[in-house]
């Protein structure tokens, strides 16, 4: 119990500390949105160029630059299909495939973090050895063993994002759930009847969303890392689908004609993954006492 | 000494008693160095229904640990616990969960003892729910009432609580579970000066007028004295001096014992009394 007493703050200060980091989640959260906004509401304004090729039009720079035109704000590619649709719907599938590779990674991980974390024994001895195998085996390996395996495709690739991803969270549950299972509360709820279930589901679950919430936006951002790294080597994403990782690696054989291709894109996984880490990091100091005393 | 001369409802007849302990070893395990340390060493003690008893020592000698082994919340370890006339060594899974609302602990951390995602009135509401005959006798505000605290509460988180607010309701709930035996371990502690006579006299209080027992754990002797009619001093998890209050406090035996009570402020004072 002694190794819990830290986060046992007195509330007071626990408030005032909360302040700042609301403040910052909420502008971290803001071109997030903004973004995902666009990405799926631009297609549906009608507003976008034509997706089909034009062979006229060949790498045509962006709108803002020399021998540029409006028609195509960011310009061509080799086939003259615009820049900025392929960007938007590539855009798409990059934050449907970070929602969703968050999700697959995040479920059984804090399932099995709260499992080894609240029934200890050998069900944390068995989950923590699976944990620790998993940490151990570098990710790309695991990633093209699998997909040479089975090919690349969709499933295929939440595949390799939840066996890639659910270690972390497991392990940082397990550890969230080890001190909220010796918080006097939940001695007080068994001494008044409640089964374990109802404990774990009710009261553990609960406490710990603040820190599912917060790990699972950065899980975020290592699914568009991991899927950006995995398309570029022509693993990931692969035609007829095109995500930004998908946009890069076909861009970079075009980057000294037409750098454009491969700079939109590589730069919105740049910005994006740094701002839903850094909102990640935010929403954990705000629900992690022992980072928020720093 | 409110309510000392109460008549306890369950005194007619001669009952087993609440809690019995008979030679309890406890011991913890450091995770990381694997090292063994006994907390509990050989402790044993018998507490008839509607009775006080205390058990005093400083920090770290044992108190919690004994608490917790007693009430069958926290770590068993060796020697026969006698609950409510149930062995807890070969009581079954369910029949425990059936005994556990006879037995209500009161912690030291009152803001620890509330879940924090909780308001007051729907943590009351799930006690409820899990005991649903047991807890039928008192609506949320007379209950409230009992333990001194306005209406208003059931609508606050337990961020919103002063200490000793929190604390009452932590008293509230144990009190709605009409429990045979409350332990209280370290119930002022945690809390200003100023409200700790009020939740010890709450707590006396209470344990006159259900007739339940009361196991006070402390570090404070003038605590145990205003509330307890038998105390055990522990000192390195053995209990070292037990008997009736007055007999420790005015002639005691052990060495510890009269340390504590040298420590004791206004000891001199009280003794002259
Ligand atoms: N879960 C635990 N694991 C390891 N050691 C513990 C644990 N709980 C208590 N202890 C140790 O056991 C001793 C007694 O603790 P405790 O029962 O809390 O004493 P008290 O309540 O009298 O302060 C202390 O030295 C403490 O460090
Ligand atoms: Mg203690």
């Amino acid at each position: 119990m002694r190794a819990v007493s830290h986060l046992q703050l007195d509330p007071v200060s626990v408030r005032r500390a909360s302040r700042r980091p609301r403040t910052s989640v909420f502008w971290l959260s803001l071109p997030l949105a903004v973004t995902v906004g666009l990405v799926f509401l631009l297609p549906l304004t009608g507003l976008l160029p034509d997706a089909g090729q034009n062979l006229d039009a060949t790498r045509q720079p962006p709108g803002f630059l020399d021998g540029g035109a409006w028609a195509h704000p960011l310009g061509t590619d080799k086939l003259g299909q615009d820049v900025l649709t392929q960007f938007v719907s590539a855009g798409r599938l990059t934050i449907v495939i970070g929602l969703v590779g968050a999700l697959v990674a995040i479920v059984p991980g804090t399932l099995l973090g709260v499992l080894a974390g609240y029934f200890r024994g050998w069900v944390d001895r068995v989950i923590s050895v699976l944990i620790n195998a998993q940490l151990a085996l570098p990710f790309i390996l695991v990633a093209l063993a699998i997909i040479a395996n089975r090919g690349s495709s969709l499933p295929v690739l939440f595949l390799v994002l939840a066996l890639t991803g659910w270690a972390v969270c497991a392990r940082v549950t397990r550890s969230a759930t080890l001190a909220v299972r010796e918080r006097q509360f939940v001695f007080g709820l068994r001494a008044a009847g409640a089964s374990e279930t109802r404990i774990v589901l009710r009261h553990i679950l609960p406490n710990l969303a603040g820190t599912i919430v917060a790990l699972g936006t950065l899980q975020v951002g290592t699914a568009i890392l991991v899927e950006s790294a995995l398309s570029f080597l022509g693993l990931g994403v692969v035609p007829p689908r095109a995500s930004w990782g998908s946009m890069l690696a076909s861009g970079q054989d075009e980057l000294s004609q037409a750098w454009w291709i491969a700079f939109f894109p590589g730069l919105a996984i740049t910005l994006l993954v740094l701002l839903v880490n850094l909102l990640g990091d935010a929403l954990l100091t705000h629900h992690d006492p022992r980072k928020r005393r720093r | 000494m409110r309510g000392a001369g109460a008549p306890h409802p369950r005194t007619s007849e001669p009952e087993n008693p609440v809690l019995v302990v008979g030679d309890l070893v406890v011991e913890h395990r450091n995770r990381s160095t694997g090292e063994v340390f006994r907390a509990v060493d050989h402790v044993s003690l018998s507490i008839a229904p509607g009775a006080s008893v205390a058990v005093v020592g400083e920090s770290g000698s044992g108190k919690t640990t004994l608490a917790m082994a007693a009430t069958g919340l926290g770590a068993r370890g060796t020697g026969d616990i006698r609950l409510l006339g149930h062995s807890l060594s070969t009581i079954g899974r369910r029949e425990l969960r059936r005994l556990r609302p006879e037995v209500q602990v009161v912690f030291q951390d009152p803001h620890g003892s509330l879940d924090p995602r909780q308001s007051v009135r729907s943590g009351l509401r799930e006690l409820r729910a899990l005991q649903p005959r047991r807890t039928s006798w008192i609506e949320d505000a007379e209950l409230l009432g009992r333990v001194r605290l306005a209406p208003e509460i059931l609508d606050r988180y337990p961020h919103q609580l002063s200490g000793g607010q929190a604390q009452r309701v932590c008293i509230a709930r144990a009190l709605l579970m009409r429990p045979r035996l409350i332990v209280a371990d370290e119930p002022t502690s945690g809390l200003d000066v100023s409200v700790q006579a009020d939740v010890l006299a709450l707590l006396q209080e209470i344990r006159a007028s259900t007739g339940a027992a009361l196991l006070m754990i402390s570090h404070d002797l003038a605590v145990v004295r205003s509330l307890c009619a038998e105390v055990h001093v522990m000192y390195r998890g053995q209990v070292v001096e037990a008997g009736p209050c007055e007999q420790v406090f005015v002639a005691p035996v052990h060495e510890y014992t009269r340390e504590l009570l040298a420590a004791m402020p206004g000891a001199r004072w009280r003794s002259r009394r």
